[in-house]
């Protein structure tokens, strides 16, 4: 298992370092250097200034080296400056991270809570009244563009019953617990419904094949209760191809906070990244896809390891 | 052809797919009529901001005076041209991806449906932007092209084309593994049929049921992955109307006009849900090995 765990650990490292030089590199071709940006803002620049200040940061050396110079300052914790927050980039990340984690969790949290149960009450009878409309909503979660989601659930909670904030984490002046929890219910929501789709089909699937199997008629027929078959025989074990498909949905989980934060003006890393993308913040895009990246990575690896731990049969050796 | 007649017996092929030919007519001809019932109906009128729904504009106006449906369709056409031409590519892309693992196996099959799945567990859509905003000179893209309005079309379409191909090389290297093992495939090979023989002549053909369900499924993954694009603004690019596009400024307006944000994406989300119905139904229906759905 160690050594699973130490494997899976490189692979991720090497996953980053391939990332970082291919942004790296991307983002060199973005519009606009930094000295371009410089020039525009002050008028008393003169293209000798341009190529001295160009030499001075070394943007006049070859790609692969100035990569490793930025390498070589990232090992150390050193990501640079943002340019939009004046602030090194780390710094203007760190409290980001925690908001998107916090949006992320409770999200997962809540498609499962609403998934798991709506998944075993279609399979047991598949075909049914129910089986069909949750096979709808399956459906409809999967093909809902997330961000008109947000729309119409801040058109209807926000804009026409006037319920709940349409946007931010807190009220101005009121940090209380309630207030955020208010803030965080249509966020939460649009990034459950537009996640749960994909979850909810798989556990549905998952649970139609196992309760066909002989165990199940031997555990009915040994007299268990429709419950404790439900739970205890059918779910654990349905439940591992889901774990493989959880792990695979980090990425596209961020990719929808992404938009969430952006639609609800949530200060999370995803609404960071963007920003900075479209406001040549270098730094502060390489730092912060880096680490959603790693975020995602990591997330991706605890979710091996659970498929371990719920499935004696696998080991890791 | 028996095969597709069942299929269209199946309800959810029927209505999604007569929904989408609805859909693709109006997106592709209204427009083209639209100049003919006269040039001030497609067109800016300031005096006629948001307008309620009338005669002339059934859905009313946006908010710069341009009739809502007409902009509908046309953003339709572009979503519709832009999700099929991306899926074709994906398609082919993926299709090749697929076959070629399904039927190298062992390493070849390892390594790449590993960098598969690595790529769909990566977040693709912060990547995607900035792909979306790369300078298409610095990487040696003539500048006329670059400087064209379609620029943003082709731009779309090669990168969630680039992201789209995931799913069918999946289905697509299933389907190859199950059929590598055939005896008409061994008995080829016997007779010391090339590789590329067996894959092109004896495997593909039998691919295309599975390639077609893979390719109606990824047609709304991408148009869902373009609208999400173009709403953030890195897709398409106004005054190109896609439906994506067309939500950008909705969230402004939404308090006072509603309809504007509410129709574009009502049509994404019928659209997408209509492929994927159809992708399900067409994959029951010509696949009559798998299991029958319950």
């Amino acid at each position: 298992m160690s050594r699973f765990v130490a494997m899976r650990l490189l692979q991720v490292a090497a996953v980053l370092a391939i990332m970082s030089f291919v942004i790296y590199a991307l983002i060199g071709l973005m519009p606009g250097d930094p000295i371009d940006l410089m020039i525009s803002s002050n008028p008393h620049l003169t293209p000798a200034d341009a190529v001295r200040l160009k030499a001075l940061y070394g943007l006049d050396r070859p790609l692969i080296e100035r990569y490793f110079a930025w390498a070589k300052a990232a090992l150390t914790g050193d990501f640079g400056y943002s340019r939009l927050y004046v602030k090194p980039a780390f710094e203007v990340l760190l409290p980001r991270l925690g908001n998107t984690a916090l949006l992320m969790g409770a999200s997962i949290i809540c498609a499962y809570a609403l998934a798991l149960p709506l998944g075993i009450l279609a399979a047991r009878k598949p075909g049914s009244a129910i089986d069909s409309a949750v096979n709808m909503l399956c459906f409809a979660g999967i093909s809902v563009p997330p961000f008109w989601l947000a729309l119409m659930l801040i058109l209807i909670f926000a804009a026409g019953l006037g319920v709940l904030p349409a946007g931010g984490i807190a009220t101005i002046g009121d940090g209380s617990i309630p207030d955020r929890l208010q803030h965080l219910v249509l966020p939460v929501a649009t990034l459950t419904l537009a996640s749960m789709g994909g979850h909810l089909r798989y556990i549905r699937a998952s649970m139609i094949e196992t309760l066909r199997q002989d165990f199940i008629r031997t555990a009915r027929a040994k007299g268990a209760g429709e419950t404790r078959v439900l739970t205890r025989h059918a779910l654990r074990n349905a439940l591992i191809p889901v774990v493989t498909v959880l792990a695979l949905s980090f990425g596209s989980l961020f990719s929808g906070a992404l938009i969430t934060e952006t639609m609800f003006a949530y200060p999370g890393m995803g609404k960071l990244i963007y920003d900075a993308i479209q406001g040549n913040d270098f730094n502060l895009a390489l730092a912060g896809l880096l680490l959603a990246t790693l975020t995602v990575l990591l997330a991706n690896l605890a979710a091996d390891i659970a498929y371990a731990v719920i499935d004696p049969r696998i080991s890791y050796r | 052809m028996r095969r597709w007649r069942d299929a269209w017996r199946d309800r959810r092929v029927a209505w999604s797919g007569s929904l989408l030919l609805v859909l693709a007519c109006a997106a592709f001809i209204v427009p083209i009529l639209a100049p003919l019932a006269g040039q001030e109906w497609g067109g800016v009128d300031l005096y006629r901001r948001l307008a309620s729904p009338s005669l002339i504009h059934p859905l009313g106006t946006d908010e710069i005076g341009r009739d809502l449906m007409l902009r509908l369709l046309q953003g339709g056409r572009v979503s519709l041209m832009v999700g099929i031409v991306a899926a074709l590519a994906a398609a082919g892309f993926g299709t090749a991806i697929g076959l070629f693992a399904g039927f190298r196996g062992g390493r070849t099959d390892a390594v790449l449906m590993r960098a598969t799945d690595g790529m769909i567990a990566l977040p693709l859509l912060p990547l995607l932007i900035v792909l979306a905003a790369i300078d298409l000179k610095k990487i040696g893209v003539p500048t006329s092209l670059v400087d064209s309005e379609a620029i943003s079309l082709y731009r779309i379409i090669v990168l969630v084309a680039f992201v789209g191909w995931t799913t069918v090389g999946r289905i697509v290297r299933g389907a190859t593994l199950s059929l590598r093992s055939r005896d008409f495939v061994r008995a080829a090979e016997a007779m010391g049929a090339s590789s590329a023989r067996i894959m092109l002549v004896h495997i593909l053909p039998n691919l295309a049921s599975p390639i077609i369900v893979a390719t109606t499924l990824a047609v709304g993954e991408i148009i869902l992955l373009e609208s999400v694009l173009s709403f953030l603004g890195v897709g398409v690019q106004p005054p190109i109307a896609s439906w994506g596009n067309m939500l950008t400024g909705a969230q402004e307006t939404i308090a006072f006009a509603p309809q504007l944000a509410l129709y574009p994406g009502l049509l994404i989300f019928v659209t997408v849900i209509a492929c994927n119905f159809l992708g399900d139904g067409l994959q029951d229906a010509l696949d009559p090995r798998a299991e029958r759905r319950l």
